[in-house]
């Protein structure tokens, strides 16, 4: 079952975002670490929508759960009718650098597809609708 | 009717803790250190980046003692980097006792080969 929720893409809904994440987790036994890892997936995704989605002005963010069963699976997809954005597309950061030469950013993106065991980008109907799906188990 | 009030406080009081951090702060001479309890996410990064900076300064030493540290987004990483990079010359920066979540998002990162860790 997908469970939905919707709210102004501000960053200081972040915990409101998590706690809706995290409470659809408890209720399946999701493993701490994988939580944590989630969450921090989550807090990259809904993060950057609250920063460049809607330029200075605002708009709403759309985020959606599904938990899927055997094996399980937890998918979560964010949605924004901001400009069309694919945060995928990004050069990842080079971690070999050294600590002069070492960038702030990217990192963030970068952890989502490290962490996650699916993501995928695509804009559609004028959305811009990004999945991520992490195995539970 | 008490029941529910109750669970609406519960529910009230999670949302408010999920993203906090609290910093205490030693000085010792020229060496400082700073003891991170909670998360280190978007919303509270800049409350750490004000301490580093403050701290920066006149810091010869620069100790970050992530013991009770839960929680680490990039937002957590851009400061560590910054203060790193302004301390790198300077000084000396420590990142000590990362629990196994934080220190699993530095291996991640990269960040594990960047910091001198204890």
């Amino acid at each position: 079952m997908m469970q939905e929720l919707i709210v102004e893409a501000d960053r200081m809904n972040l915990p409101q975002v998590q706690a809706f994440i995290d409470e659809q987790l408890e209720e399946v036994g999701c493993p701490m670490p994988a939580q944590i890892s989630i969450d921090i997936a989550v807090e990259e995704l809904f993060v950057n929508i609250a920063s460049y989605a809607y330029g200075n002005g605002s708009g709403k963010a759309v985020v959606q759960v599904t938990v899927h069963e055997d094996p399980l699976s937890v998918e979560i997809t964010f949605i924004d009718n901001g400009a069309p954005y694919d945060p995928l597309a990004k050069a990842d950061p080079d971690t070999t650098l050294s600590l002069k030469e070492r960038k702030k950013g990217g990192l963030g993106i970068f952890m989502v597809k490290k962490s996650m065991d699916n993501v995928s980008y695509e804009y559609k109907d004028g959305n811009n609708i990004l999945t991520i799906k992490k195995n539970l188990n | 009717m008490g029941l529910f009030g109750k669970k609406d406080k519960k529910a009230a009081s999670n949302l408010s803790s999920k993203s906090q951090l609290k910093i205490d702060d030693k000085k010792d001479g020229a060496e400082y250190t700073l003891l991170l309890e909670g998360r280190l996410d978007t919303i509270t990064s800049p409350s750490l980046e004000a301490k580093i900076n403050e701290a920066v300064g006149d810091a010869s030493k620069l100790i970050l003692d992530l013991g009770s540290l839960d929680y680490i987004s990039s937002a957590g990483l851009r400061v560590l980097l910054g203060a790193a990079q302004a301390m790198d010359g300077k000084g000396d920066m420590i990142v000590r006792n990362l629990n196994q979540s934080v220190r699993e998002v530095f291996d991640l990162t990269g960040f594990s080969n960047l910091f001198n860790i204890e």
